[in-house]
């Protein structure tokens, strides 16, 4: 392999790049399904191929193919070289990168079990049981389960020197249960919705999630939900779960703080952010408790935004986002960082696959623990009035990242620290520096979780990322809920 | 066997440079195998032999292990597939959506139609951001019975974001035939919107009589037809559960799937090779039926449900199996109504409301009651007097979609749209009453 993407490297520096990469990338991934005790889909897939990415006449040229004979790599790399003339026909400046010193490197995701070499019948036979234990609740009428295993093997290799090999592994496993009756769709997820809970971990996390053990409490919960009371309009003191805080953390920090949308790249798409460059170390983006970083190292944890280097070779970093409620950072790349004055790519550049371009986005944007023990339950007893949410139901904000809606699962109302009631379709809006200013509790390291989300859509066209959360469960005062279901 | 692929080029903008420009060529081979009721898939981008020997194997051994599955029929053979033609609702054939003159579209040529578009930013002082692709695809069907389909299509399109410092303007098009696409124009709209909603005030939430431009519909209408599946009824995940055979819409409304239709786009098989077939969804609001995959139809016609669901048979929509979802309509039509108005009258004839040009981040609130969330974006104005006076601040809404179809007070010719929330459609822009925006943003 490190001769094919050599080759390209040879053929597009010849055709006139002044800078060049090649990324060659073999993805295997394994999807297994159930629905009310059936197998759902069971498919493995894998794909390969070589993508190209160079700086011709000072703009950016990427091509990418799945053919790897000598021929079809030529082409490749000519075509990129191609590509980046027409880009110079409408720039401004030569595209200027960051320096990053060569590096040659091997690397895997630390896994105990390799998640493909678990039989097939073994992970179907474990979906079907959760299944059963699911259905096995006088109301439940839909019970899906998941299993995902992914591997990526990348080699990269820049005009620089750089030699790169990479073998990442993620594994991700969930279930949702679903209850019909009258009017109304009711549903609960365990460990989280959409997909429940993902790492770059090996067949260890399934065994981990306690997937089985759960299942008839939360298919209990989905019918029950239809005798809860539903959610009240107002405004009110609320204790966000962790997978929840997580899709907040994604949604209103992380997307915010990506460089590309800050400067306008992702406009027509995805949008920009609200975090415009005079705000770095000025704006007061949350209260003091609100710290909160971007983390890609592995001491972080097994987050699906960990690596050993990004897809543009630059080292895994941790960079300091919130500091003690100030806004400290960027999400960079070496195109990028020194528009914000930095010398150095945050690193932070990743790739779908191998067709497709690297760009800026969220490593384990993580909200750190709070320092004093404090655990779920103290924090409920610790709030006079209030409302606890789990797990999303829904999620939407603006295109620059201000206005944002959230609905969840199940919510339970607090009153004089103790759970009094289950309370149906929660939701709380807000704007997003409002909101995290309004942060007066955050648990301790014990219930702080490193959740995955796998699903991150952005860019033109689009593609589909895996990034980390990490969150203990937190309180915020005076937030504005129920408007989801305001003059319906 | 499906095979799938083909070769995407995308040139983007912003800042009034070109910073991305991408283009890669890639077909993917998936091989489902049957072992007694049993089946499973196994796909590869590999076409040597020794690839395609070992995607077979992997296809089988995960076959062989799963439980045999008693609603799995036999692959259909091509008289089956094409046994679901219905001639009452069928056009002959879909026109061709090939078109030589997209293929050959080059990396300087979409260089050269940004640069209009750039020079379009420039002379009103704005930044533009967006793309330009083009596209060249292939979905072919094989089976051991005979079946034998075969697809290509092009797909040329144009995005445009122009900025003013505090409001923007948008517009997007795409056609299989870039002689359809005329990127100056796109770009003139987008730059006049956003002067025209510079310096935007705030109003209050509330119910307004809305303006909802054709992208603006169909982003938030298309998340009504997961729904449209018989698989969603016998999940009773759909919230057309109880409610097909009852008036669930306005008057006004019919809707189909025709993937026949001049303006639409797509493959004419599904991913069995039944044939699609055009259907009517929704006639004068009211729900008429939902489409089928075979296996869906054969477990619909032995549920309980068989008598409450309109007809019952294969029509053509189903996902390559196996899969848990079954079909789903992806043609969507709104037709043409009675009386239809421009842009222009329904702004003409509204004392207060306001007009959107798009939406963004809709999401579902409430499966049943069919509400959903999400923001106004880039081009959003109040009408006072039939006429547009000024830009207002961008507002969330968390609106039923089944209220918002009954409240559709006029439309206009349906066009070829594109959003980024949903698939492309042929749709109608539409005058709505009552609504419900329920909080303002900063911008």
């Amino acid at each position: 392999m490190k001769q094919v993407a050599n080759w390209a490297l040879n053929i597009a520096t010849m055709r006139g790049a002044t800078y060049a990469d090649a990324r060659i990338v073999n993805q295997r991934s394994r999807a297994l399904t159930t629905k009310n005790g059936k197998v759902g889909s069971a498919s493995d897939s894998e794909s390969t191929g070589m993508s190209v990415r160079v700086i011709a006449d000072g703009a950016w040229g990427f091509a990418a193919s799945e053919g790897l004979s000598r021929s079809g790599v030529e082409i490749t790399a000519a075509r990129a070289v191609e590509i980046a003339r027409a880009s110079a026909q409408v720039k401004q400046q030569d595209v200027r990168l960051a320096p990053e010193k060569p590096v040659t490197a091997e690397w895997t995701t630390p896994h105990v079990i390799d998640p493909f070499s678990i039989s097939v019948e073994q992970n179907i036979a474990l979906l079907l049981s959760i299944d059963s234990e699911l259905r096995s609740v006088a109301g439940i009428t839909l019970a899906e389960t998941n299993l995902n295993f992914n591997r990526e093997e990348q080699w990269f290799l820049s005009s620089e020197g750089s030699d790169i090999h990479q073998t990442k592994y993620s594994a991700g496993a969930g279930y949702t249960a679903y209850a019909f009756a009258g009017n109304e769709i009711q549903k609960r997820s365990y460990p989280n919705s959409y997909g429940g809970q993902w790492q770059n971990k090996g067949y260890e996390l399934i065994d981990e999630l306690k997937l089985v053990q759960n299942a008839r409490r939360i298919a209990e919960e989905a019918v029950a939900l239809h005798h809860a009371d539903q959610c009240p309009e107002g405004t009110f003191d609320i204790i966000l779960d962790s997978s929840q805080l997580g899709l907040q953390i994604h949604e209103s920090i992380g997307h915010p703080i990506e460089l590309d949308r800050v400067l306008g790249m992702e406009a027509n798409f995805a949008g920009t952010s609200f975090l415009t460059l005079d705000k770095l170390r000025k704006l007061r983006y949350g209260s003091e408790l609100v710290n909160v970083v971007a983390d890609a190292r592995q001491e972080h944890g097994p987050g699906l935004g960990t690596f050993a280097f990004d897809d543009e070779g630059v080292p895994a970093q941790c960079t300091p986002i919130i500091t003690n409620g100030l806004f400290t950072g960027y999400l960079s790349s070496r195109e990028t960082a020194h528009t914000i004055g930095e010398n150095r790519s945050g690193g932070t550049l990743r790739a779908e696959g191998w067709n497709r371009l690297p760009m800026i986005r969220m490593t384990n944007i993580s909200l750190l623990p709070g320092e004093k023990p404090l655990t779920l339950e103290q924090l409920i007893a610790s709030t006079d009035h209030g409302i606890l949410m789990q797990t999303n139901r829904s999620w939407s904000i603006d295109d620059k990242r201000y206005n944002f809606q959230f609905g969840c699962e199940i919510g339970w109302e607090i009153k004089n620290g103790k759970r009094v009631r289950m309370i149906k379709n929660p939701s709380y809006s807000g704007i997003t520096t409002d909101f995290w200013n309004s942060l007066d509790a955050i648990c301790s390291r014990d219930e702080w979780t490193l959740w995955g989300t796998p699903n991150c859509g952005k860019g033109q066209p689009q593609q589909v990322m895996g990034t980390g959360h990490g969150a203990a469960p937190s309180r915020f005062r005076n937030i504005k809920v129920g408007s989801a279901y305001k003059g319906s | 066997m499906l095979i799938s692929g083909g070769r995407f080029a995308l040139t983007r903008f912003a800042n009034n440079i070109i910073h991305q420009n991408v283009e890669d060529e890639n077909h993917v081979v998936s091989v489902r195998t049957v072992f007694s009721g049993r089946t499973a898939r196994a796909a590869t981008n590999k076409f040597d032999d020794e690839s395609l020997r070992r995607v077979v194997e992997s296809s089988e051994a995960l076959a062989r292990v799963q439980h045999p599955d008693p609603d799995l029929l036999p692959m259909p053979d091509a008289q089956e597939a094409e046994s679901n033609a219905d001639p009452a609702n069928s056009r002959v054939q879909s026109p061709s959506r090939y078109f030589a003159e997209t293929t050959s579209i080059t990396p300087q040529l979409r260089a050269e139609g940004v640069k209009k578009i750039v020079n379009a930013a420039k002379k009103h002082q704005l930044t533009t951001a967006g793309i330009f692709s083009s596209s060249e695809s292939v979905e072919g069907i094989f089976n051991s019975r005979g079946l034998s389909k075969w697809h290509t299509q092009t797909l040329a399109e144009v995005s445009i974001t122009m900025l003013a410092p505090d409001s923007s303007g948008w517009q997007k098009a795409n056609s299989p035939n870039i002689a359809n696409l005329d990127p100056s124009a796109l770009a003139e709209i987008a730059a006049t919107k956003a002067i025209d909603s510079a310096n935007s005030k705030e109003i209050p939430a509330g119910k307004y009589t809305v303006i909802l431009e054709p992208a603006a519909v169909l982003d938030i209408v298309g998340f009504m037809f997961w729904d449209y599946s018989g698989m969603a009824i016998l999940d009773q995940r759909s919230f057309l559960t109880g409610r097909i055979g009852s008036k669930l819409f306005g008057e006004n409304i019919t809707i189909w799937d025709d993937v026949t239709h001049p303006l639409q786009t797509g493959c004419p098989f599904d991913g069995e090779g039944m044939r699609r077939q055009t259907l009517p969804l929704v006639e004068n609001g009211v729900v008429r039926r939902v489409v089928y995959a075979r296996a869906t139809a054969e477990r619909m016609k032995r549920s309980e449900q068989k008598d409450k669901v309109g007809p019952i048979a294969p029509t053509g929509h189903g996902f390559p199996l196996p899969n848990e979802m079954g079909e789903m309509p992806v043609n969507i039509v709104f037709a043409t109504p009675q009386n239809p108005r421009t842009l222009a009258q329904m702004i003409a004839s509204t004392e207060r409301g306001v007009l959107v040009t798009r939406l963004w981040y809709i999401r579902e609130v409430d499966p049943y009651e069919k509400i959903v969330t999400g923001m106004t974006r880039d081009g959003t104005f109040l009408i006072e007097d039939g006429k547009l006076q000024q830009g207002v601040r961008n507002f969330r809404f968390n609106q039923s979609l089944i209220h918002m179809l009954s409240n559709v007070e006029a439309m206009s010719v349906p066009v070829r749209s594109s959003g980024e929330e949903s698939f492309d459609m042929v749709v109608p822009a539409m005058k709505i009453r009552d609504f419900n925006f329920t909080e303002v943003t900063k911008f």
